[in-house]
């Protein structure tokens, strides 16, 4: 369907970076889904920018991102990193958002996209919880019925949020199958779709999954980089940044920072994998550094996986970048040099969350740690403008963080 | 010669495929149990290529695939193992499983080993039929590998329509909402007599679902025949001998 037939014309971008319309970035993406799922997709590919686009969609959206989410997020200036790293950094704060991360405002979009298709049962999969969270917290707002998907060894590792998830009413299904992670969350909310197809709407979580939902999730995000601009202008008298940072598990945080940057060539997009242990020690996550192309959860992108085809299991110490591929938009930045990629172990996150709540008393998320780990690792001239985005708050990481702090003490 | 269309042009009813995993009873078996399936009167075989996320999979079929992806089952394993499959096996033989292993081994190199080793089609569930015209279909072709296509209760009549248009072998009529081997499918005969009635051109085997005599004798008053899957991965838990196979195909077909 060409978006022109849907009164869409897209004027800011020429479409390199944009989805195209058979739904691929470049060589990534499409929809590679079983023929039990085409009802459900075609609708969603045929009507989704006529409904997230409509003018009443929008100002519901907007007044909740306000109202409900607390947004604009603020964009503080930091003195302390600008000491520590050169140049001029800034922390977008979308840990300040309702439900700690910037995971509300796709669900705010997508459960107001549910109502608009008379679907009366949410599933969604989750790895750290926020998603899961950020769905159940929309689902009790709409009074739908909520189901979480979440790997076994993420529910015993991501207490607090699973807590959070049931008092808010949803029911968490832990999920056994794999690794029993992310990667094997997404596949049983697949399934539970598979056999619910009318019911129900999945709400994924990130920019993953097949044609439209990268774009769909990236359009609901895409509020970070237009506040970013806004702000900036505020600030420093120019909406663009020299660099924007952000951590990339599925990448949903990372695709919301860069949108309104992305044919800004002056901006230079630095996208930050976890490597887990190291790259090379076979527990990583990251994707770029070690995947190729191949199809998972509906999408041609990079993946981690094995000659034959199959799926690694990935490894990272935060549940939120443990997933063995990145949705087709990341894939194509990095294809076609874009974006840069930089990877970041465990440890070295641990020690950018300490540093951060030593000097800033800002305790940062597992995932928006691998984002604070890379200002060491890359050259910033004196006068630069650095947005880092800080995508969610640490509350969920306590034990991990106590635990580390402990063992670095002995 | 065309295996597939043959089978439908000998016999138009009653027609039984049996599913199984590539790999799930170790290396190396697989050729042995698709000739017991032949001599148990099996009209056709799916051998399932395991994939680490089989996302239209129930718990049995993700279960076998696991297992079998243990045993050191590959694309490459496979196609090895039926290197001399035609000296023993006549009935068609479909490889059933997702793209990406079929990606990554290539997908003319894997149409040139079908077609080599005399395998007569593929059923790929993730491979929707606007990507496979837009980029497999003449690389399928070349090769005469027949892409089976699937329809569900989703699929609205348009579609279905289209699809047996471009549909050659049969189509796969899915039973029900839901993965492989849902133990509380419940079978529709109106969605079925639905299929019916449209007088399709391409013969129609019902599956998911299908498990014993009456499932089986019950898709096959509404179409050509029945897919069983899980329920044979489940029986063949148990072993895999002549004897043992036969005993279950009896079972199904019973008259």
């Amino acid at each position: 369907m060409d978006g022109k037939i849907l009164g869409y014309t897209n004027t800011t971008f020429e479409d390199m970076y944009t989805v195209d319309n058979n739904g691929y970035y470049g060589k990534f993406g499409g929809s590679f889904i079983p023929e039990m799922m085409h009802k459900n997709i075609e609708f969603l590919k045929l009507k989704y920018l006529e409904i997230i686009q409509d003018s009443n969609f929008q100002e519901e959206f907007h007044s909740l991102l306000r109202d409900y989410v607390g947004r604009p997020s603020p964009l503080y200036f930091s003195q302390a990193l600008s000491d520590i790293y050169g140049g001029k950094v800034y922390l977008k704060r979308e840990d300040l958002n309702h439900t700690g991360s910037h995971k509300i405002n796709n669900t705010i979009g997508q459960i107001l996209l549910a109502k608009r298709l008379g679907k009366k049962r949410i599933i969604a999969e989750t790895g750290a919880g926020q998603h899961g969270v950020a769905t159940a917290t929309v689902c009790a707002k709409a009074g739908l019925e909520c189901i979480i998907y979440m790997g076994a060894t993420d529910v015993a590792r991501q207490k607090p949020n699973v807590d959070k998830i049931k008092f808010l009413g949803a029911k968490v299904i832990p999920v056994t199958s794999g690794n029993k992670t992310l990667k094997d969350a997404t596949n049983e909310a697949i399934r539970d779709w598979i056999s619910n197809p009318e019911s129900t709407h999945y709400i994924i979580g990130s920019v993953v999954g097949p044609h439209p939902y990268p774009d769909m999730v990236s359009r609901f995000q895409s509020v970070i980089s237009e506040e970013i601009q806004k702000q900036l202008i505020e600030k420093t008298g120019k909406s663009n940044p020299s660099k924007v940072i952000a951590c990339v598990g599925g990448g949903s945080n990372a695709a919301g920072a860069f949108y309104h940057f992305l044919d800004q060539k002056e901006v230079e997009l630095i996208a930050v994998e976890a490597a887990g242990k190291g790259v090379d020690t076979g527990e990583s996550a990251a994707t770029t550094a070690l995947g190729n192309m191949g199809v998972l959860h509906g999408a041609m992108t990079l993946l981690m996986q094995t000659e034959d085809g199959q799926v690694v299991e990935p490894y990272s110490v935060s549940a939120g970048l443990d997933y063995p591929g990145i949705g087709p938009l990341h894939a194509h930045l990095f294809d076609s040099n874009r974006a840069s990629f930089v990877n970041v172990t465990d440890e070295e996150a641990l020690n950018a969350a300490l540093e951060l709540t030593k000097i800033e008393g800002i305790i940062p998320a597992l995932e928006s740690s691998h984002a604070l780990a890379a200002l060491s690792k890359i050259d910033i001239k004196k006068d630069e403008v650095v947005v880092l985005n800080l995508s969610g708050r640490g509350d969920k990481d306590m034990d991990t963080y106590l635990n580390y702090h402990k063992q670095k003490a002995q | 010669m065309n295996r597939i269309a043959n089978t439908f042009n000998n016999r138009r009813n009653n027609i039984l495929s049996i599913y199984f995993t590539a790999g799930h009873k170790g290396l190396n078996t697989c050729v042995d149990i698709l000739k017991h399936l032949e001599n148990s009167g099996v009209d056709i075989v799916e051998l399932g290529i395991p994939f680490s996320d089989p996302v239209a999979d129930g718990p049995t079929i993700q279960k076998s695939s696991e297992t079998a992806l243990l045993n050191g089952m590959s694309v490459k394993q496979l196609f090895e193992e039926l290197q001399n499959l035609r000296d023993d096996v006549t009935i068609p033989v479909l490889l059933m499983g997702y793209i990406n292993p079929i990606i990554q081994f290539g997908v003319e190199a894997f149409c040139k080993k079908c077609h080599e080793v005399g395998v007569d089609g593929v059923i790929i569930p993730d491979l929707p039929l606007d990507i496979y015209e837009r980029h497999y279909k003449d690389i399928f072709e070349q090769y005469n590998i027949v892409n089976t296509l699937l329809v569900t209760p989703q699929t609205s009549d348009e579609r279905i329509r289209q699809i047996d248009h471009k549909s050659n072998g049969f189509i796969y009529v899915v039973s029900s909402n839901g993965t492989t081997g849902d133990k509380n499918a419940v079978l529709h005969n109106d969605y079925f007599a639905h299929i019916k009635s449209l007088e399709l051109e391409t013969p129609t085997l019902i599956g998911f679902g299908i498990r014993d005599n009456k499932t089986f004798e019950n898709a096959c008053k509404y179409a050509n025949g029945a897919i069983i899957g899980s329920r044979f991965v489940q029986h063949i838990e148990e072993g895999y001998s002549d004897k043992h196979i036969k005993s279950f195909v009896d079972e199904i077909v019973k008259s």
